[in-house]
């Protein structure tokens, strides 16, 4: 960081501990540069300014999902949202939405996982049995082996924000993605699950979840896919 | 391989972990959510235009039958309202009404679309053409009802 390109943001950020009545903001004046990004400013303001802010983040370049954060707004990963990009005076950083906040920014993202079906294993088996085939079309599996459950998706629903008992946008994507790889699994029970009162029908295709996905996953387009797909089963049982 | 039909996060174990821990942040309070399309893409400005107008169907379903039980009072109640029905404003509420339609009902119809599976990777386009289409309507059936004699 060169120090001729260093200016001073003022950062406004979401504050919450365990046992808090209720959240407050507080304001830091913290000097940037042009590459700054969000999670650059908060770990400066914990490291210079307050050290009891609490943060979440692990590899710094959008592969691991840990440090979504709301930056005025706007869902995205703290690791590579640009400050340059943030318009205003003021940069406000909160956590995710529709997920409970653990500790400052940081969201619990248990209820975020336990929507997915099972299985839902950390490796799959897919990625470490070296007889696996190949896809016939790379293309169109490689999407989901994009997903890095970040819960970005689900802070950026508008149906998520009145609905707890949504599935939401990852679990169903990932749901697609398993029934498009014919690796043993069942299908039925997939679709079973996904036809719920809380599954994909439940979208309503505002497409907020592909805008917010740092990982070009697509889940709103994935849960038309499996509409389409319950709806071929529907006509299938009718016929 | 089973799937775990507990999975539903209406279930105790999310509600569980929600109570423990912290207040859920919301960008709004309830539905004002849906309304919201500040920072927001094309879809959710399709996903509130489309909540809205539904709503305002929904309220004009009613008021036309409550409009049209003034029948039930005699040929005199419906005479007073006609005359109130062709007047400038009222008419303008007309093309307010078409508006409705159109916007709720090709909406619709894009979401029918992409719903089973068409056009998915076009949905922006389709809403453009939604848009374009239903302006070149709503503009006919505004000279329609404001133009007449």
């Amino acid at each position: 960081m060169s120090a001729e390109t260093q200016t001073t943001r003022r950062i406004r950020v979401f504050r919450y501990k365990r046992g808090d009545d209720e959240h407050r903001y507080d304001e830091f004046d913290v000097p940037v540069s042009e590459r700054s990004t969000a999670l650059d400013a908060l770990r400066w303001i914990q490291l210079r300014q307050d050290p009891t802010l609490a943060l979440r983040h692990s590899c710094f370049h959008a592969s691991c999902g840990t440090c979504g954060v709301r930056v005025n707004g706007r869902e995205g990963l703290g690791c590579v949202t640009a400050l340059s990009d943030v318009s205003g005076d003021t940069v406000t950083i909160e956590p995710l939405a529709n997920l409970p906040v653990l500790n400052d920014v940081v969201s619990d993202v248990t209820p975020f996982m336990e929507r997915f079906p099972e299985p839902h294993p950390y490796i799959r088996k897919s990625e470490f049995i070296s007889e696996a085939d190949t896809p016939d079309d790379v293309d169109a599996y490689g999407r989901f082996e994009d997903c890095i459950e970040c819960g970005i998706c689900l802070s950026a629903c508008p149906v998520a924000a009145t609905d707890d008992t949504y599935f939401g946008p990852a679990a169903l994507a990932y749901a697609q993605r398993m029934l498009e790889e014919a690796r043993g699994a069942d299908r039925e029970a997939l679709l079973d699950w996904a036809d719920s009162e809380h599954g994909a029908w439940r979208c309503h295709a505002s497409f907020e979840c592909t805008e917010a996905c740092p990982s070009d996953v697509r889940p709103a387009q994935r849960i038309m896919l499996l509409r389409k797909e319950l709806g071929n089963r529907k006509k299938e049982v009718s016929s | 391989m089973s799937v775990r039909r507990g999975a539903d996060p209406g279930t105790e174990g999310i509600r569980s972990a929600r109570d423990d821990v912290g207040p859920i942040p919301r960008k709004n309070v309830g539905p004002v959510a849906w309304f919201d399309i500040r920072k927001r893409g094309l879809g959710q400005f399709a996903f509130s235009l489309n909540r809205l107008t539904g709503l305002g169907l929904v309220f004009y379903l009613y008021l036309h039958l409550a409009v049209l039980s003034t029948l039930f009072r005699g040929q005199e109640a419906w005479d007073d309202f006609l005359g109130i029905a062709t007047t400038k404003a009222f008419l303008l509420l007309d093309v307010l009404l078409v508006f409705g339609l159109l916007a709720h009902g090709l909406n619709g119809l894009r979401l029918a679309l992409i719903g089973s599976g068409r056009g998915i990777d076009h949905q922006k386009a389709l809403y453009r053409s939604c848009q374009v289409i239903g302006t070149i309507l709503l503009l006919g059936a505004a000279l329609h009802i404001l133009g007449g004699d």
